[in-house]
């Protein structure tokens, strides 16, 4: 189960939700989860192509990087650099 | 993917890795043989010259390129007829999400251009006076359109449209109109009217930065060979082979596999060279001609048209109690991205704040565009701008309490375990590390005299891993073939191999490391986001273990054991148990590799995750001349995180290289234009960086907070480094003349004025 | 217009080619002689990326016509080195890693062998100052100037 945590421009699409537990097993399941539960989110989701941290430590594509029962999510959008 | 946080040798005492050996590429450097972009020159080459638009921002009417297709000697000439329109699609690249819809228009204009410089044709003929020549013959009809070069003007609703499809997004509802505004981006946590109410102090500014250029040496260059069978070569100066091949095949509708696309050495990029413009252009005009077509920039070309690093509006509100607590922090960025969308407002919005430990933050930013180049990715892109300011605004509340500034940022500084603006949690970082060395240097103790003063600032940049693959092949003589896949634009060919004769065990001198093109290796991500040292590290590193497995069997084999029983130390395998003395060096077993199963090679591909942030904290003294306003920098000193250091010098290197960067960004480094969106200062003579003269010793600090998702602890370096200076110099400038400076470059013109209208 | 026949000596060796009238010295040295150590950063004499030595003078090829080498001695970076003894400033360059691209090091390498012709002793201050004019922006010139002082009290004491 994780514990996903919502913030600025996702947590205003999501109407104000800023956490919610989601059953998930990989990023892959996450998402299209989060997509289910938020409509909103979707189309958002499938442009900015999100990072997503787990437990702290970002993963830029990384669809079936598993996903801990306990573990913290956030969605970052994906960074470069220069 | 094989855990890369074994310990293995990060706890063995180092032979190789943190010492200072010459760079295997040097010799080649120093005596001018090695080759980069423009240095080539194939039989039956054509040169290649472009088209750009006199106009900011026009509608194409019409282009005639008639009379210059018949030019005697020109071999090929191109539109954007000669490119398929692409639909709008997203694909992140470099710290932007890339839409192909915008890069095919980027590269050469279709309906309208948006910036002065804007290629809209490129010819190909067998002389450089001929393309010249040809370039005068094409005869285009424009519409002039009003345009729009400043952030704030084009967010306005009555501004000149660039694209009448940009509707903006990351806004509930979406707008009826559309606008100059491509995003709007929020982050953040906490409640900020009850954390500006606890506050006992509260400072509120807005700034102003300009665009600047990322200032490589050498122009872009490339050249192209286009088979009748559409099978194609492409050499050019860039950061990233694997991804130029992958958006000029879709740009020209190739497979992958047809491009082969070899890095020259690069003549410096800093995030401007991940991106393409020539490269797309000479394979159509080589298709066209079925001759190799070679592209160069000129100087004027590099500054017209090509990503400069955008400029922004920025707005911020900080909180803190009266003993040093900040209790609210907030930020609005406007950040212009040029002629299309991208500008790094995200990144930006996500570092502002970084360094510190908060409660309650808010950062909300906007992507806007305007007529000019189209904004590339440049060293921590977006992270400088906003962090000039915040690093500002921490300087006035510090005063304002009366605490010394480091002792402020002490007071609040992120730490493992810190919730980052952006949402989770950091992992162990070394922000504290650096302050307390910033403290204790002497630098911090020298007294200032009139006119001069001292300015503190932190920086934050994330670093990132990505898609990385690298090969060793050892040869019969034991010696290696290092293979890797990320340009060296800063050394990272001696780093690499330096951790493949680490772990191997054998002298530096034994491992010959090249840059493999897109045929030799498995899909690389660019060399930038401070990558290459953690990610092309740690695919050499779990490469040589490979080897390393491989070189255990085949002793075992020899020696009629299992592999179990066989170890790797120095270079040897060792039969382990009391009293054995059996040993076999890599060249022993190199040489009867054929009889004993073949070649052995070494192979990674990988998408390294766990890359570190970079923290730093940089301290400068200046001193204004109050007659003409100049700055001089008095005194210079970088302190960063480097995770580890594998080779110091380099580490340095980046230090002090990003640290000069960003004293061109905080003093001279400007765009001029006139009112037609015209670019005035087209060279290095007027727009001024950093020469010799102009800087003093950059003294450098390395800290090393390990990575623990690095087999060495490597943490990227090479972005952080241009963080901190502009907020630090802004500071120093703004102690030394009793004036708060908001607004960069602090040219000498503009200090004057400050100084003057004060009195 | 037919194309000018140029004699010259380049380190050391006489050389003919061909240019045509616009054609710099840099063009020639690039592309007739494909001695592309001499690089173009601007081809308006602000980088120094091209410096070259003319009858033992400091300048930048892209601000001298191809022409204008008739008869006269042109020293590039193709000839610090003898055989494969690296020159003092080279050697120190690579100790000190004072390159990391590499783009203004042959143009840096030849300014620097000019001073300390001129000035075997310089102090910082006359190295940044005679440097000013090859634009480096990967390094921030720290190392660039301890190896410049370097090579010259080893050659001083050579």
């Amino acid at each position: 189960m994780a514990h996903l945590v919502l913030s600025g421009t996702l947590k205003q699409l999501a109407g104000g939700t800023s956490e919610l537990d989601i059953d998930a097993r990989d990023v892959r399941q996450l998402l299209r989860q989060l997509g289910e539960r938020l409509p909103a989110l979707a189309p958002h989701l499938a442009q900015e192509g999100y990072a997503v941290v787990i437990d702290g430590e970002i993963f830029p594509d990384a669809w079936l990087q598993p996903i801990g029962p306990d573990s913290e999510v956030h969605l970052v959008p994906p960074i470069g650099g220069g | 993917m094989n855990d890369m946080t074994t310990p293995g040798l990060a706890n063995k005492e180092m032979k190789i890795v943190g010492t200072r050996p010459l760079r295997p590429d040097g010799v080649d450097k120093v005596t001018g043989r090695a080759k980069f972009g423009a240095d080539i020159h194939v039989p039956n080459m054509l040169i290649g010259r472009v088209l750009r638009s006199p106009h900011a921002h026009a509608r194409i009417q019409s282009i005639d390129t008639s009379k210059a297709q018949a030019l005697r000697g020109v071999k090929a000439v191109i539109t954007c007829a000669d490119f398929g329109d692409l639909p709008s699609e997203f694909i992140p690249a470099g710290e932007m999400m890339v839409n192909f819809r915008d890069m095919t228009r980027n590269v050469m204009a279709r309906e309208k251009v948006l910036y002065e410089g804007h290629p809209v044709a490129a010819v190909a003929a067998v002389s450089e006076a001929i393309a010249a020549q040809a370039l005068q013959l094409i005869e285009v009809q424009y519409e002039v359109l009003p345009h729009v070069m400043d952030v704030a003007k084009a967010m306005e609703p009555d501004a000149p449209l660039l694209h009448e499809d940009m509707y903006t997004i990351g806004v509930e509802p979406k707008p009826a109109k559309p606008s100059n505004i491509a995003k709007r981006v929020e982050f953040g946590f906490g409640n900020l009217e009850d954390g500006f109410a606890k506050a006992d102090v509260i400072v509120e500014r807005e700034f102003a930065t300009q665009p600047v250029h990322q200032g490589y040496i050498e122009p872009h260059a490339c050249l192209a060979s286009v088979s009748e069978d559409g099978q194609s070569e492409l050499w050019c100066t860039t950061q990233g082979q694997f991804i130029v091949r992958a958006f000029c095949a879709k740009l020209l509708g190739m497979e992958v596999s047809k491009l082969r696309v070899t890095a020259s050495e690069i003549g410096g990029g800093f995030g401007g060279k991940t991106v393409v413009y020539l490269e797309p252009l000479a394979l159509a005009l080589s298709r066209k001609a079925c001759q190799p077509v070679k592209m160069v920039m000129s100087r004027i070309e590099v500054f017209r048209a090509t990503g400069p690093t955008s400029g922004a509006k920025i707005w911020v509100k900080v909180g803190a109690t009266k003993d040093g607590r900040i209790t609210a922090a907030d930020a609005l960025l406007k950040y212009q991205a040029g002629a299309f969308q991208g500008s790094p407002v995200q990144p930006g919005a996500m570092c502002a704040f970084a360094p510190y430990d908060l409660e309650n933050v808010r950062i909300i930013g906007f992507d806007v565009v305007v007529n000019r180049p189209k904004v590339a990715a440049y060293r921590a892109p977006g992270g400088p701008i906003s962090e000039f300011a915040v690093e500002s605004v921490m300087d006035e509340i510090a005063l304002k309490i009366g605490m010394d500034p480091v002792e402020f940022r002490l007071k609040n500084a992120a730490k493992e375990g810190t919730r980052a603006p952006y949402g989770p949690k950091l992992g162990p970082i070394g922000l504290v590390q650096t302050l307390e060395a910033a403290r204790a240097h002497p630098h911090y103790q020298v007294p200032l005299k009139k006119n001069q003063g001292r300015g503190v600032a932190s920086g934050f940049w994330f670093n990132i891993g990505g898609e990385t693959c690298a090969s060793l092949n050892v040869g019969e003589d034991g010696s290696i073939a290092l293979v890797a896949g990320t340009p060296d634009i800063g050394g990272s060919r001696a780093s690499l191999s330096m951790m493949a004769a680490e772990e191997l065990g054998i002298p530096l001198e034994r491992v010959r490391p090249i840059i493999g093109d897109t045929s030799s290796l498995g899909f690389n991500f660019l060399t930038g986001g401070s990558r290459v040292t953690f990610s092309s590290g740690m695919a050499v590193v779990e490469a040589a273990r490979d080897i390393i497995r491989q070189l255990r069997t085949r002793a075992a084999k020899l020696w009629e054991v299992s592999a179990e029983e066989v170890e790797w130390a120095d270079g040897h395998a060792r039969l382990l148990g009391e009293g054995n003395t059996k040993s076999l060096s890599l060249a022993e077993l190199a040489k009867t590799a054929g009889k004993t199963g073949g070649p052995i090679i070494g192979n990674a591909a990988i998408n390294a995750t766990g890359a570190g942030p970079s923290l730093a904290t940089h301290v400068v003294d200046v001193e204004v001349d109050p007659e003409t306003g100049k700055v001089t920098i008095l005194r210079y000193t970088a302190i960063q995180d480097a995770g580890r250091a594998i080779h110091p010098s380099y580490v340095e290197g980046q230090m002090q290289g990003g640290a000069v960067q960003g004293i061109g960004w905080a003093l001279n480094e400007e765009y001029i234009y006139d009112d037609k969106g015209r670019l005035q200062n087209a060279g290095f003579l007027d727009y001024r960086i950093p020469v010799c003269s102009d800087v003093p010793m950059i003294d450098t600090v390395i800290v090393e907070v390990p990575n623990p998702r690095h087999p060495y602890g490597v943490r990227g370096v090479g972005e952080t480094p241009i963080v901190p200076p502009m907020g630090a110099i802004a500071n120093a400038v703004s102690h030394a003349t009793g004036v708060r400076f908001t607004e960069l470059p602090m040219s000498p013109p503009r200090v004057l004025e400050a100084i003057d209208s004060k009195h | 217009m037919a194309k000018q026949h140029v004699t010259t000596t380049v380190n050391g060796d006489q050389v003919e080619f061909l240019c045509t009238t616009e054609q710099t010295l840099l063009d020639v040295l690039r592309d007739e002689l494909y001695l592309t150590g001499s690089k173009e950063g601007c081809a308006s004499g602000d980088c120094g990326a091209c410096s070259v030595m003319l009858d033992g003078r400091l300048v930048c090829a892209c601000l001298v016509l191809g022409a204008e080498a008739e008869g006269r001695k042109v020293e590039t970076i193709e000839g610090m080195a003898k055989g494969d003894v690296l020159h003092p400033l080279q050697q120190k360059f690579l100790e000190h890693a004072a390159l990391q691209c590499g783009i203004c090091t042959p143009g840096v390498l030849i300014a620097a062998k000019a001073l300390l012709e001129k000035k075997p002793d310089p102090t910082e201050t006359e190295v940044r100052y005679w440097l000013a004019g090859n634009l480096c922006r990967c390094t921030g010139y720290d190392k660039i100037v301890r190896a410049v002082m370097d090579a010259a009290a080893v050659m001083r004491t050579a």
